[in-house]
């Protein structure tokens, strides 16, 4: 059971050939079993799954309609509120707080009555790419318990590779999503900002940050983007259905696209793992193969898109996490004893290196006298990307590039040079600040047995496509069929 | 020592709070006196995770304003963050606007001496957020209300165009008759609707050299009286330091100072001005706005005549003293029940009589405006006709007013009821003159002899025949019978 897809699960529990209590039941077995290996949860809601996936089975046997993730059981980011559960973005500052209200995305869960089991680890509020800044707890990779997971959402992606759920949402904001999908061999869809409202998602970089799902398959991620896509009118940034409306995402899946013009930008593949080229190479063929004509194209400003993505992601980070401050909620200094104390010590206690890290960054970008020269710049600079990728678009439908430059690296090996860490953003970090839409789609492996993902992006509100021309590529790419180490 | 010339300048800075029915970014209700943090949501407690939504009425308020301030209104605004800790802002930060106001470049005409205005320089009109209260009465700990944070804020700042306490009181108080009139804020003192900040300095000539003083500016001012006394404080307080120290303006020297009201004083609260940098960047949460042509014409035809133009008018085209056309004009709805009363056949100056006699006691006995007095125009016009043709008298027309003011009642009804129309028969008159002129022999012949006794019996007599009529004689109508038979 716990090797069916989200949609075969569902429809099964429609059919009432499994209960979602059954499935509940198989997944908390599952978790037993590797979380104490894995890590990737924060917080469990045993009674709380229990009692939504029982309420599920009576609607179904009682006759009534229900949702399309009818009994699924799915984890969520902690970065994304859930009303009365703990909120934490795996950060001490936030360690007790619990929110008074449901992100948008997880009412639509509920809408759409999926079963939540609970919340996942990942970097401190979202900021990193390996999960090893949760200020909580440590995640590692299923596939290699010594490994990262990728981040920020590294719990989500390995808690959907372990089996301990079937699905689970995630943010990507440089490449959060597609990242550790890639890493923990899952499929893992950043939609198109403004296609799905951030309404309850802690913000990091508000202009970037985006919520998308976590899945084993394409099909998956198309059931579930159907399920969290929409405008909402509590975020002024989510984008009206009749500027951009909402296709069936599912309906033509399997359709392969014909015609299909695909680009690749080779000057940017220097410095990539070999084993990750390859495999990118194959899918390049794969594609040529089933007919799509392939053009290399080349993105100059791409080579910029680090600078300048560090320089507005840490700077509205810089605004947003100004909140935390001991003061309203969450961790207050028991050191403090006066008021400029509160906001010091809270602060200096209850953030991690990296967050403390960005939020100096973000600060000294936005100070004045340094405001044109970083900000400002970096913001015509975000212009130029963007140009770069709709100048693309005009002649392909999709761009392919490796997820990052190499397969999930150890423990440990990145933490000591951040730098190190921010560049092997390279492939993902573009897309957020172009706010086009990106998957992550297994790709192969590479010798240490490690998942490799392809990365694939489209222009504004087309998922349809990018969902399609993912499915192509998994549809026939015939990966040998492997399973985490922890699946031993 | 003391004869130095110097010339005042002042700058000021106003906080309008819009009376929009929820606050500026999300929707609770804006509320006055409620019980602490009990009009507050996630978004305007800052959670995380909320995201802000514009108030559309908040924006056509501030566009409103901006129009009536003369500004040049831009169709394309945008919210910035400000930022800054303080217990009293949730988030540490403001969303303001920096760089694209929603009104630059206006002017407003302020009344000064002589019926003669004055136009100040508007700089900017931009809209921003409240912040929370701090209160301080919990021993150590400090407690905060948040149910202000988050009401729309409308901050409008002139340029250094004042030059006297008196114009400074005069801006203040025109600006709150203007958002009144507008609709768009209550401008209560009482309740902080309006706060004013103002910039001071002098520029001081001395043996033929200009030399400016140092800037102060004095917080959070919250009355009229306090705005022109502060002023004045400061301009003797700055020139008495000038004399002392010779201290002019630099980079850096600003002062911050509070008003104290007890001691009438100013008090220093920052000796430098902080070198505050509040990292203004665009808000990433909200997307710009942009009114197009409707909506910025809908917004225009909300647009009236202001107050000071009224009044103006009404000295003119009423011939009425600057003294009613203030009083009449004070708020719009009296304007518009004075206006609608003389639409419907009430002669100007009796119906702007019973206004600012009657109307204006009674209102201030209430503590209410006279539109709220609740006498409609066309009753208001039909009893000032009464008064005018000789129906009831002045005092009669005075009891009416008041007797409307307190029943649904038809001022002819209250006239009929309450006996007070006047008789108008000739004939029912002369008899009665005739009776009087023969039961007073001795005062007939004083009168018609005429010297000094005349005027007294005279009005002897008028009084006789009006007691007569039990008081319903038309007074007019009897002096003009008996001065027949003189
Ligand atoms: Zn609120």
């Amino acid at each position: 059971m716990l090797e069916l897809t989200a949609r075969q699960l569902r429809d099964r529990i429609v059919r009432r050939d499994i209960c979602s209590v059954e499935a509940v039941e198989a997944v908390f077995a599952q978790i037993d079993k590797s979380e104490p290996t894995v890590g990737a949860y924060l917080t469990l809601d045993r009674t709380g799954a229990m009692e939504a996936a029982r309420r599920v089975d009576e609607k179904i046997a009682a006759g009534n309609s229900v949702g399309a993730l009818a009994g699924v059981p799915m984890a969520i980011k902690d970065n994304l509120c859930r009303q009365g559960a703990a909120t934490t973005c795996g950060s001490k500052i936030l360690a007790n707080f619990h929110s008074p209200y449901d992100a948008h995305v997880v009412e639509r869960l509920h809408a759409a009555d999926a079963v939540i089991l609970g919340k996942t680890n990942l970097d401190e509020f979202a900021m990193g790419s390996s999960t090893e800044n949760s200020g909580l707890k440590r995640t590692v990779n299923p596939w290699d318990p010594t490994r990262v997971p990728g981040g920020s959402s590294g719990g989500s992606a390995a808690a959907v590779a372990a089996r301990m759920c079937y699905a689970a949402l995630g943010s990507d904001t440089g490449g959060s999503i597609r990242q550790p999908a890639s890493f923990c061999g899952v499929v893992g869809l950043k939609p198109t900002y403004g296609r799905v409202s951030r309404y309850g998602l802690v913000a990091y970089g508000s202009s970037l940050d985006q919520i998308g799902p976590l899945t084993r398959d394409v099909a998956d991620s198309a059931l579930i983007l159907q399920v969290i896509a929409g405008h909402d009118l509590r975020d002024s940034t989510s984008v009206s259905e009749e500027i951009a409306p909402i296709p069936d995402y599912s309906a033509h899946l399997d359709d392969p696209l014909k015609g299909l013009r695909i680009a690749f930008v080779p000057h940017l593949n220097e410095g990539a793992d070999p084993q990750v080229l390859a495999a990118f190479q194959n899918a390049v063929e794969l594609y040529r193969s089933l007919g799509a004509n392939i053009v290399e194209v080349r993105m100059p400003h791409l080579d910029y898109a680090i600078a300048c993505y560090y320089v507005i992601a840490t700077a509205e980070a810089s605004s947003n996490l100004s909140r935390y401050d001991g003061v309203h909620y969450g961790h207050r200094s028991k050191k403090a004893d006066e008021f400029a104390q509160v906001y010091n010590l809270s602060r200096a206690e209850g953030f991690g290196a990296e967050v403390k890290r960005r939020i100096m960054l973000g600060t000294y970008a936005l100070s004045s006298g340094y405001y044109d020269a970083y900000y400002l710049k970096a913001l015509k600079v975000r212009n130029l990307i963007r140009q770069d990728f709709s100048r693309v678009f005009e002649q392909a439908d999709c761009i392919l590039m490796p997820v990052a430059p190499s397969t999930a690296f150890g423990l440990g090996e990145k933490t000591a040079d951040p730098l190190q860490m921010y560049l092997a953003d390279i492939y993902t970090i573009a897309v957020n600040l172009a706010g086009i839409p990106g998957i992550s789609v297994p790709c192969g492996f590479d010798d240490h047995g490690l998942p490799i993902g392809l990365q694939i992006l489209s222009g504004p509100f087309t998922e349809d496509k990018l969902l399609r021309v993912a499915r192509m590529f998994e549809k026939t790419a015939n990966l040998p069929q492997r399973v985490p180490a922890v699946l031993g | 020592m003391n004869d130095l010339e110097y010339q005042v300048v002042v700058g000021l800075e106003i906080h309008v709070h819009l009376a929009t029915r929820t606050k500026m970014f999300c929707s609770c209700e804006l509320a006055y006196g409620q019980a602490p943090n009990s009009r507050v949501c996630p978004v305007c407690l800052g959670m995380p995770g909320v995201l802000p939504i514009m108030n559309r009425q908040a924006v056509e308020f501030a566009i409103l304003t901006a129009m009536a301030l003369n500004c040049r209104v831009s169709p394309y605004t945008k919210w910035d963050r400000k930022s800054y800790y303080y217990p009293d802002l949730p988030k540490n930060y403001q969303i303001s606007q920096y760089d694209l106001p929603i009104g630059q470049d206006g002017f407003i005409e302020i009344p000064i001496e002589q019926g003669r205005t004055k136009r100040i320089r508007i700089r900017r009109a931009h809209l921003e957020e409240d912040a929370g209260k701090n209160t301080h009465t919990f021993g150590d700990f400090s407690a905060i209300d948040l149910n202000r944070a988050g009401s729309p804020l409308l901050e409008i700042v002139t340029e250094p165009d004042l030059s006297s306490p008196a114009e400074v009181r005069a801006l203040a108080q025109e600006l709150q008759r203007i958002v009144r009139y507008l609709g768009v804020s209550e401008a209560d003192m009482q309740k902080g609707h309006m706060r004013f900040e103002p910039n001071i300095n002098l520029h001081v000539t001395r043996n033929g050299q200009v030399f400016k003083t140092p800037i102060t500016e004095v917080k959070n001012l919250n009355s009229f009286r306090s705005i022109e006394r502060s002023v004045a404080y400061e301009i003797e307080r700055q020139l008495d330091e000038f004399i002392e120290t010779g201290k002019t303006l630099q980079m850096g020297n600003k002062k911050t100072f509070g008003w104290d009201d007890e001691s009438q004083c100013t008090v220093l609260q920052r000796e430098k001005e902080e070198a505050h940098d509040y990292r203004y960047f665009p808000e990433p949460d909200l997307v710009p706005v942009e009114v197009s042509t409707e909506w910025m014409e809908s917004i225009r035809s909300r647009l009236c005549e202001l107050p000071l133009m009224r009044e103006k008018r009404y000295i003119q085209q009423y011939r009425m003293s600057e003294y009613d056309a203030g009083v009449l004009t004070a708020d719009r709805a009296t304007a518009e029940l004075f206006e609608s009363a003389v639409q419907a056949g009430g002669e100007a100056k009796r119906v702007c009589n019973l206004l600012t006699q009657s109307g204006l006691k009674m209102s201030n006995d209430r503590g209410c405006t006279m539109a709220e007095l609740g006498i409609s125009p066309d009753k208001l016009a039909r009893l000032a006709k009464m008064a005018d043709n000789g129906q009831i008298s002045a005092t009669s027309a005075v009891l009416i007013f008041e007797t409307m003011t307190q029943s649904t009642d038809e001022p002819e009804q209250i006239a009929a009821e309450r006996n007070l129309i006047q008789k108008s028969d000739a004939g029912e008159i002369e008899v009665l003159v005739d009776q009087v002129i023969a039961d007073h022999p001795q005062a007939v012949a004083d009168w018609r002899e005429g010297g000094k006794k005349s005027a007294k019996s005279r009005g002897f007599l008028m009084g006789q025949v009006i007691q007569k009529s039990k008081g319903q004689a038309n007074p007019k109508m009897v002096s003009e019978i008996l001065d027949r038979k003189k």
